[in-house]
């Protein structure tokens, strides 16, 4: 069933087609938050992918055990067991990170992506396309979190992966780094994916837009 | 007295949720195109995040703390901001129909809104006493609702504008959120004793 062509599109489609921050617009507090370098923005997105893989396959595998009532809850503690994991080895391994990213990391279990992820796919599909599905949509929200916060931490603060850019020369637009820059640049960008994807979607809006039965408020889909 | 005013301003002005923590961002963008739905989902915000303060807060002190559970504390917290919202939702079904009514289609969402369980981890990094806890929760809960009327009005406005193509919907209502923060960078400077 899950022949090479179907796992890449599966993989690739959440790297570029439904990428979770910029087209499907889920899981925008940590994209805001913690964009401020690029350097945190990698650390949450691995975080992040690490946790909807993990969750992504455990679901899977227990779609078919779990009641169809209590389902919700039983995915929270799934993913709320992945990111304790995550919490524990950052902690232990990466103080710095853990330090920059604070509360952050915990708040991964209120992340809508990755619930919406267990329901949309990983409870339909097998262990294998939900790890690789995990693992795009996971890409997909490390690249969005990677661009803004380049973008932020390239004008905010004259420097790129902690290396200073600008040498000094211009001063750096400090409001960027701040609360204000982040749904700014977040803001452009999306206008900038709607720009570019108007085409595509001319054509789409035909179909029927797929339901996503989370309800999260932010979401278009929810129900 | 004196302290517990310190926390209000703390958490509606120089640290408000929404504006300059990004917590509780999704309901934030999702409900505020009305002011009525802005009012609901604000209401059961106030009121979840109060009491799951003070629950997650008994939680941390007597059941996690005397067994060196506090690994457990994400799991925890979750499950038990979880079970709150339902049981809040049984009773207020049973005892107070009207505020039920008003705030009943919001309830389901605030298990998944990042406000709750980050001001319940927020009250245990910072070592609140219980009294602290439950009244940072009160007014993260007020600083949320303050953002959300705001911005509800701001957005009502913003329909009726001319708009480019490419940001209508979402981009434009970032960009508003983003001038909306700028006046709460104002407030960062703030330092109360």
């Amino acid at each position: 069933m899950a022949g090479k062509p179907k796992a890449l599109t599966v993989l690739f489609n959440g790297l570029l087609k439904e990428n979770p921050t910029l087209v499907l617009l889920l899981g925008m507090c940590p994209s805001l938050a913690v964009t401020t370098m690029a350097q945190n923005a990698i650390g949450m997105g691995i975080a992040a992918t690490f946790v909807l893989m993990g969750s992504n396959v455990v679901v899977s595998l227990i779609r078919k055990i779990v009641p169809d009532k209590v389902r919700i809850p039983i995915f929270v503690t799934v993913i709320a067991g992945f990111v304790t994991i995550v919490e524990m080895v950052m902690k232990a391994y990466f103080p710095d990170l853990d330090k920059a990213l604070g509360i952050y990391i915990p708040l991964i279990v209120v992340n809508c992506i990755i619930l919406a992820r267990a329901e949309m796919f990983a409870c339909k599909n097998g262990p294998l396309l939900s790890a690789l599905d995990g693992l795009g949509m996971g890409l997909g929200f490390t690249a969005a979190l990677f661009v803004i916060g380049s973008i932020r931490e390239i004008i905010g603060a004259g420097t790129w992966m902690g290396i200073t850019l600008t040498a000094d020369l211009i001063d750096p637009a400090t409001i960027l780094i701040l609360p204000p820059g982040g749904f700014m640049v977040m803001g452009c960008l999306i206008a900038l994916v709607n720009k570019l994807t108007k085409k595509k979607r001319d054509q789409k809006t035909a179909e029927e837009p797929e339901k996503c039965a989370m309800g999260c408020p932010g979401c278009e889909k929810a129900s | 007295m004196k302290e517990l005013f310190a926390i209000l301003l703390l958490a509606m002005f120089i640290e408000n949720f929404v504006l300059s923590k990004f917590l509780g961002i999704c309901p934030f963008l999702g409900v505020s195109q009305k002011t009525s739905t802005a009012l609901g989902m604000s209401g059961a915000v106030v009121f979840v995040n109060t009491l799951a303060s003070a629950v997650t807060w008994l939680v941390n002190e007597f059941l996690l703390k005397p067994y060196d559970l506090e690994y457990l504390q994400t799991i925890a917290f979750i499950l038990v901001i979880a079970a709150l919202v339902q049981f809040v939702e049984i009773v207020l079904k049973k005892l107070l129909p009207p505020l039920y009514k008003a705030l009943g289609i919001y309830l389901p969402l605030i298990t998944t809104n990042c406000a709750v369980l980050g001001s319940a981890l927020l009250n245990v990094q910072r070592n609140y006493t219980f009294l602290q806890a439950v009244f940072f929760g009160f007014s993260a809960g007020l600083g949320f609702t303050m953002a959300l009327i705001l911005f509800s009005g701001i957005r009502e406005r913003l329909e009726t504008c001319d708009i480019p193509e490419a940001f209508k919907g979402m981009p434009i209502t970032l960009i508003a959120a983003s001038l909306v923060s700028v006046a709460f960078v104002g407030f960062a400077g703030l330092v109360i004793q």
